[in-house]
């Protein structure tokens, strides 16, 4: 049980990643288009209501990957919508990933300030 | 005719020489760390429902910020630009990733000051990945109200 829940994400974590890479090889995307396609190709599968069932399927292999911050500010749209119309539409998603951006700031600073970047050799 | 065979000659020897197989190698790396660090995110999100018995709602949010500092932490570090080499795109997919594209410009930068160096830079990549999502999610929101 607990093994083949692993192994489920770390096939649909890993092929999320192939895509990815498959972009970067192919198109010459860089990292950061990357970032911007998978998050909002995260959004508009969760609006469509395809991502979802993978997030039940594969856990972690759904949600650690970018297109599950699409998933979560999706998700955190369409609940804020449901509760409180064109207002919570607005605010739901950032909501719901706040967590994560928050967390990227303060430790973003903290360890900016902290460490030092390696001299390339 | 003896162009046309020197020509398939070239194309031969020039498929020959590119680094075809560089790309599934790093398809390959790509899927092995994108899907070890997932394995570790699924960790992180059983270590907080089941041993921090979070409730359902904070076992996402508590995985992403765990994540971020990771991500962030090995940044700092110099660790997370080496998996990078080594894994491509698997290590830039998952949320680590995102973490890393906030704190290396912010290191970088750090000569420039704290607010026009450091503050400045963290979301100089994360930025438009939040302008894109966040931006299409209230679409998505608007659409839902809408359209039903």
């Amino acid at each position: 049980m607990g093994f083949t829940k692993y192994l489920i994400v770390f096939v649909v974590g890993g092929l999320l990643c192939v895509i990815g890479q498959l972009l970067i090889s192919l198109t010459r995307l860089t990292s950061a288009r990357i970032l911007v396609v998978f998050v909002t190709a995260g959004v508009v599968l969760t609006g469509l209501g395809l991502y979802e069932p993978l997030v039940e399927f594969a856990n972690a292999g759904a949600t650690v990957p970018l297109t599950g911050f699409g998933y979560t500010l999706a998700k955190g749209a369409i609940e804020g919508a449901k509760q409180s119309g064109v207002v919570g539409a607005f605010t739901g998603g950032l909501s719901a990933a706040s967590g994560g951006i928050s967390a990227a700031m303060i430790f973003g600073y903290i360890f900016a300030v902290l460490f030092r970047p390696k001299t390339k050799k | 005719m003896e162009k046309n065979k020197k020509a398939a000659q070239y194309q031969q020897r020039v498929k020959e020489l590119a680094p075809k197989s560089k790309t599934a190698q790093m398809l390959i790396k790509a899927f092995l760390v994108g899907g070890l660090i997932c394995c570790i995110g699924q960790a992180i999100r059983d270590f907080a429902q089941f041993t921090l018995k979070l409730p359902e709602k904070d076992v996402g949010t508590f995985t992403s910020i765990f994540l971020v500092f990771l991500g962030g932490l090995l940044t700092g570090l110099g660790v997370y630009d080496k998996i990078g080499k080594f894994a491509g795109a698997g290590s830039v997919v998952p949320i680590t990733g995102f973490a890393n594209s906030v704190v290396a410009p912010a290191m970088e930068h750090r000569s420039e000051g704290l607010v026009l160096g450091v503050c400045a830079n963290l979301f100089k990549l994360a930025g438009p990945v939040l302008v894109y999502g966040v931006g299409s999610s209230i679409i998505v929101g608007l659409l839902y109200l809408w359209l039903g």
